[in-house]
């Protein structure tokens, strides 16, 4: 029979010693998580409510809801994925399918990495010099809209990037033996093939454009703007805008005496509507890797 | 099938002429040509769009702060620390005390997120089984998830009374604040990103070494650790550069007061919280306008030069 050495009885200590360390630093980003999210929502409760939702704040943003605030972070998410998301996914069908192993190539990843890591104040410069001023747009939804889209380009890139490169190539070699063009192997065999990882970069593009604060500050978000509660429409894309993540900035720095509970309902209207579309995320990518043939 | 051929007249012709079908398909192939060309040119352009995007960025924020570059002293500009922008008398432009509270933010944030990072893509990686992987890995994906204005908004109104309490401090906002909020927002970058290099090792090299009668830990440790460590520097790099960049969080949480920090309890200002707090209120074309884009031109070259070394370190490793 096996007996146990000292050696490997040391062995065994030291791999549940580091199991027990790792797992605890693993799990110390679960407390933060938890704590935040029941503290923020524990501390807003009073407030909570639909109608907090579909009011324009009133008393100089002291009393009322966040409508205005929140059909505008709605607006510039819409706008800006319509404008992110097909140059996203062309990017990185381009990078995946198409580019040759060379020097033009790694500058182009090289490029996406250094737009994933300019700082978002940086972008919100950009943006105000090129389209609010340079190209005339003016301060309003489009320029917000357009800094948004670009900034938040590479995160569609990379997801995208890698559920293409997911798809094992025999896929692809399959196709073409069937005399499919690239395209056509493209469009038939591998975004088919990888939606779920597409899908999941567009909504974390979504979650990352509405809770975004320094790009908007100076392209199109207004401190107060009112519209007609509960219409849709109420803005137009030349128009300014209330921002959720703006709105939250401005009530917790320039407004000093909201009550109490004010600033933490508006936090948990924006960290409640992005948790929301990231979940939605997480549960779709987990149904359809479900349905993965390979 | 009679009366299926009067109900779909269409399925019927189709069945009955087989020309019809074959030149259907043979339309479709003469505008399918050119339409594929097409397609391919637009991915092609988008392929290289973001390219043409960080040149614009560049250009663009070059070209609002050119006009003050001339009459700038670079030297007074990058190491003295009187930062006076709106003064009357005696307008000052030095930025040396915000690029030290950037870094004394960064370095902070990074003795704090690095080891809860790394080790927390090993425990993700290898340590756990696949249940307790996909649930973790949700966890971390939402704490990524969280904007940086509401880890600011924590930084202000939760964590601010906490620092005062337990350090006995005057004032909650100050590096150590904005610190603790860049460690939890730079945390999940790295254990997605530590995770994938560790994933990226080959199986046979984990094999092998358990093969060998090497625990779990061994195998880490001498095995995945040094294979993967390129894509762990990369991970450990991009918290940097997010933490250099980020701007909410430690405009609401480090106390915003121009001031070279002695101790994690003294508040400093940062680059990019300037430039939030302080556009706003520039006119456009104004000096102090044109400095602030200085400000983002030296933003943007310092993350630049962060990346590119991170990419040529990476990669020029990788091959060997």
């Amino acid at each position: 029979m096996f007996t146990e050495t000292a050696f490997i009885r040391t062995k065994r200590r030291q791999e549940l010693a580091m199991k027990i360390l790792f797992g605890l630093m693993a799990f110390a980003m679960v407390l933060p998580l938890i704590t935040i999210v029941t503290y923020l929502f524990v501390q807003a409760w009073p407030l909570l409510s639909f109608d907090f939702l579909l009011s324009n704040p009133t008393h100089g943003m002291r009393k009322g809801g966040v409508w205005s605030a929140l059909l505008g972070t709605l607006y510039l998410v819409t706008t800006s994925l319509l404008i992110a998301a097909p140059i996203g996914v062309l990017a990185a069908v381009y990078l995946n399918e198409y580019a040759k192993k060379n020097l033009f190539t790694r500058i182009v990843n090289l490029a996406v990495v250094n737009l994933a890591g300019v700082p978002s104040i940086v972008h919100a410069l950009f943006g105000l010099g090129a389209f609010v001023l340079f190209a005339g747009v003016g301060r309003s939804i489009l320029a917000a809209s357009l800094t948004l889209a670009i900034m938040t380009l590479p995160v569609i890139i990379a997801s995208t990037k890698e559920a293409l490169s997911s798809v094992p190539m025999s896929f692809r070699e399959a196709c073409w033996n069937v005399g499919a063009s690239r395209w056509q192997t493209i469009r038939g065999v591998v975004l088919p093939n990888s939606v779920s990882g597409i899908l999941t970069g567009v909504i974390l593009q979504v979650s990352r454009t509405a809770g975004e604060t320094a790009p908007v500050m100076f392209t199109g978000a207004v401190f107060f703007k009112k519209i007609e509660e509960g219409n849709l429409l109420g803005y137009s894309l030349s128009d300014q805008c209330m921002a959720l993540s703006m709105h939250l900035f401005t009530i917790t720095t320039q407004v000093t005496d909201a009550p109490h509970a004010l600033p933490y309902a508006t936090a948990v209207v924006l960290l409640g509507s992005v948790l929301v579309v990231n979940a939605t995320a997480i549960l779709l990518r987990v149904r359809l890797r479900a349905r993965k043939r390979w | 099938m009679e009366q299926q051929a009067v109900k779909l007249p269409g399925k019927s012709m189709a069945s009955e002429h087989p020309h019809a079908a074959r030149s259907a398909r043979a339309r479709r192939r003469a505008w399918e040509g050119p339409l594929e060309h097409g397609i391919e040119a637009l991915i092609r352009l988008c392929g290289v769009s973001a390219i043409l995007f960080v040149f614009a960025i560049f250009f663009f924020v070059v070209r609002e702060g050119v006009g003050i570059l001339g009459d700038l002293d670079v030297g007074k500009f990058l190491f003295t620390s009187e930062w006076y922008p709106t003064s009357l008398g005696n307008v000052r432009y030095g930025v040396f005390a915000l690029i030290v509270g950037t870094f004394s933010v960064t370095v902070l944030a990074m003795l704090i997120a690095v080891p809860f990072g790394l080790g927390g893509a090993i425990f993700v990686s290898e340590f756990t089984s696949p249940r307790v992987r996909e649930t973790l890995k949700i966890i971390i994906e939402l704490l990524a998830a969280i904007p940086s204005v509401v880890w600011g908004f924590i930084g202000l109104s939760v964590m601010n009374p906490l620092i005062q309490e337990i350090f006995h401090v005057p004032i909650g906002l100050n590096v150590l604040n904005g610190a603790i909020l860049l460690a939890l927002m730079s945390v999940p970058i790295m254990v997605s990103i530590g995770e994938d290099a560790l994933k990226a090792v080959p199986d046979s090299y984990r094999e092998a070494a358990l093969a060998m009668g090497a625990t779990r830990w061994q195998a880490v440790h001498r095995v995945l650790l040094p294979a993967a460590k390129n894509g762990l520097l990369a991970a450990v790099l991009l918290g940097v550069g997010r933490a250099v960049g980020e701007t909410m969080a430690v405009l609401m949480a480090t106390g915003h007061a121009v001031n070279i920090p002695t101790s994690p309890f003294d508040p400093v200002r940062t680059l990019t919280a300037t430039i939030a707090a302080e556009l706003g209120e520039a006119s456009v074309g104004s000096a102090h306008y044109q400095v602030l884009f200085v400000i983002g031109i030296l933003l943007f070259t310092i993350t630049f030069v962060v990346n590119l070394t991170a990419d040529l370190i990476v990669k020029g490793r990788g091959r060997d």
